[in-house]
């Protein structure tokens, strides 16, 4: 059983807030979700050490680790503009961002 | 009464893609004609179904591109020119809004068009607007949209099923002539079995992602929500092929062309004893039936324990995904005391109660105290239930489930998240195996006193998505 504390911090840990007024009902439904994907447990494992870690080489798909050309996808610039439209706040073309590092 | 005659009687907007294609090359409407049919029965009907989230002013120019296309090229021209579509909200369409139905995108606009925007295009096929789904996908009814719930045509006080419930919904209430949707658990055929449509989830790797805003994406694909199975399958050679931009996409080499007609179809009796009630289930077998392929009885041993295992993966993708939403670049952004600050409330503010829920999960399951006893665990359930399709894919060419176990609920009837999750107990196996699947209309069961429609689920190998046109063709035919 998770606690109101555990779920403070798992949602700390992902950068979120869980409001008091939501704590408990988050933890129960937590707690009922949990017990339930712990039926994963029931799923009797196969044979073999190599089973039981997921797919075998063999079995692995055959499209993986695919790699590109390290070029140019697009010519330089195409989507600034638009890109920087999205951006809470800017200046000369450059993301603003809070200080992080002070100088006093 | 021949078939022409019949798409004669139908209001323009009513009739399938097959159907306003040959209409549109016969002259007996114009793009503009269809177009303004769907629009103005999508502006009538959406205040009360929800199922769009806007709707679009098409470019006149596309319109008039489409007409000429037909005009000059008559017959040759694509099936789809002229052809209006609704897309998802999470589908990518430059200059347009593109929210996930998330306060966290509610003023993004997309920058590109998504590579499946690029192949309707090119198509000439019209976008009317972006529908109504779960908040980035992540549900099963569209109730976790963050701009109200998506209600069902056949009975407004029920949901349409999701996270593509607007796309479904919209295809059913004839506000488009087709939709695009993705699946992740089900997300395509869930709605399109809860409003009576066909809805294809194509193999992993068949349609590109490119442009679609992630849930989980070991499981996302694309895929068409249509009136017909032949409409099912025009939607889907438009929309597949390889895509340089998204590394998961099957490449041109590694297509399989060679098709089995499919002549037997195996069923897992033992997965309906507790799942379905004596209407779904007579349902089923008198559209089992009528498919006119030999009936065997399969078993899938993990298929139990895979949907725990599918949530488990979905939730450690999920939180992985939505890690990048930090309101620095786009998307909401509040601005508090620290840097740390900023990114928790803007997320906090942003995503509403199932995504925080599924975020929390996600952060559980793949904490390094319990990666061994969820996520890995998960994993080797998903390759021995791959496996136990692949045994079964021997003996049998297809394999037939109700799409979901039952017909549309009430909204609000299913407010904790656990017993929605297990609603998706037939579907997620096709994302898990990353196999095809195609829920078909069998017709309507009694459920809560009240006919409702539901589909048939048929899966296929990989890259086998013919075999479920063909055996959705001849059930259509059948009913």
């Amino acid at each position: 059983m998770a606690t109101t504390e555990e779920i403070r911090k798992l949602a700390a840990l992902a950068r979120i807030k869980v409001e008091d007024s939501e704590l408990e009902k988050f933890t129960k439904d937590f707690d009922a979700i949990i017990a339930y994907v712990e039926t994963v447990s029931t799923f009797e494992m196969p044979q073999g050490e190599a089973l039981r870690r997921g797919p075998t080489e063999g079995e692995k798909p055959a499209l993986r680790n695919v790699m590109r050309e390290d070029s140019e996808p697009h010519a330089t610039g195409a989507y600034t503009e638009k890109l920087i439209e999205q951006f809470p706040a800017s200046e000369n073309n450059a993301l603003l961002v809070k200080q992080i590092i002070s100088y006093e | 009464m021949s078939n022409s005659s019949q798409a004669n009687k139908k209001k323009l907007n009513e009739m399938s893609i097959t159907e306003a294609a040959r209409a549109l090359r016969a002259r007996e409407c114009s793009v503009q004609e269809l177009a303004d049919a769907c629009i103005t029965e999508a502006r009538t009907k959406n205040p009360e179904l929800n199922a769009y989230l806007e709707i679009f002013d098409i470019d006149k120019s596309a319109i008039e591109n489409a007409q000429k296309c037909i005009d000059t090229e008559g017959d040759s021209a694509p099936l789809l020119a002229g052809i209006p579509l609704a897309m998802k909200d999470n589908i990518l369409i430059e200059g347009k809004t593109a929210s996930a139905a998330s306060k966290m995108l509610e003023n993004y606009r997309a920058v590109y068009d998504a590579t499946v925007v690029k192949k309707l295009r090119n198509a000439g096929a019209l976008f009317l607007g972006r529908t109504n789904m779960d908040e980035f996908a992540l549900g099963g009814s569209t109730e976790n949209s963050a701009f109200g719930v998506t209600k069902n045509p056949h009975d407004t006080s029920r949901v349409s099923g999701g996270t593509s419930g607007g796309s479904a919904a919209a295809v059913a209430a004839h506000m488009a002539v087709a939709a695009l949707g993705t699946d992740t658990g089900g997300s395509i055929r869930n709605p399109a079995s809860y409003c009576g449509v066909v809805g294809l989830k194509p193999t992993y790797g068949a349609v590109s992602r490119f442009g679609i805003i992630a849930a989980a994406s070991s499981f996302d694909q694309v895929g068409p929500i249509t009136k017909t199975v032949e409409d099912s399958r025009i939607l889907f050679n438009a929309i597949r092929g390889h895509d340089a931009k998204d590394s998961t996409s099957i490449p041109d080499v590694m297509q399989k062309t060679e098709q089995k007609e499919p002549k037997t179809v195996g069923v897992p009796t033992h997965l309906f004893a507790d799942a379905l009630d004596k209407e779904m289930l007579g349902c089923f077998q008198s559209a089992l039936d009528k498919c006119g392929l030999k009936i065997k009885e399969i078993e899938i041993p993990s298929a139990k324990p895979a949907l725990a295992a599918y949530y488990i993966i979905n939730f450690a993708e999920v939180s992985t995904n939505l890690a990048r939403f930090d309101g620095m670049r786009y998307g909401l952004a509040r601005r508090n005391e620290t840097l740390l600050d900023d990114y928790t409330d803007s997320r906090t503010d942003g995503f509403g109660d199932e995504v925080r829920r599924r975020i929390l999960l996600g952060t559980f399951v793949l904490s390094s105290g319990y990666i061994d006893a969820y996520y890995r665990k998960a994993n080797a359930a998903r390759a021995q239930l791959t496996r136990e399709f692949n045994d079964a894919f021997k003996e049998v060419d297809v394999i037939a489930t109700p799409t979901m176990p039952t017909p549309a609920f009430k909204i609000g009837e299913k407010s904790d998240p656990l017993s929605l999750y297990l609603e998706d107990t037939f579907t997620v196996l096709a994302n898990l195996t990353g196999m095809p699947a195609i829920s078909v209309p069998m017709g309507e069961v009694l459920f809560d006193e009240k006919k409702l429609p539901a589909g048939i689920h048929f899966t296929a190998p990989h890259q086998a998505e013919d075999a479920l046109f063909t055996v959705g063709i001849a059930g259509e035919k059948a009913r």
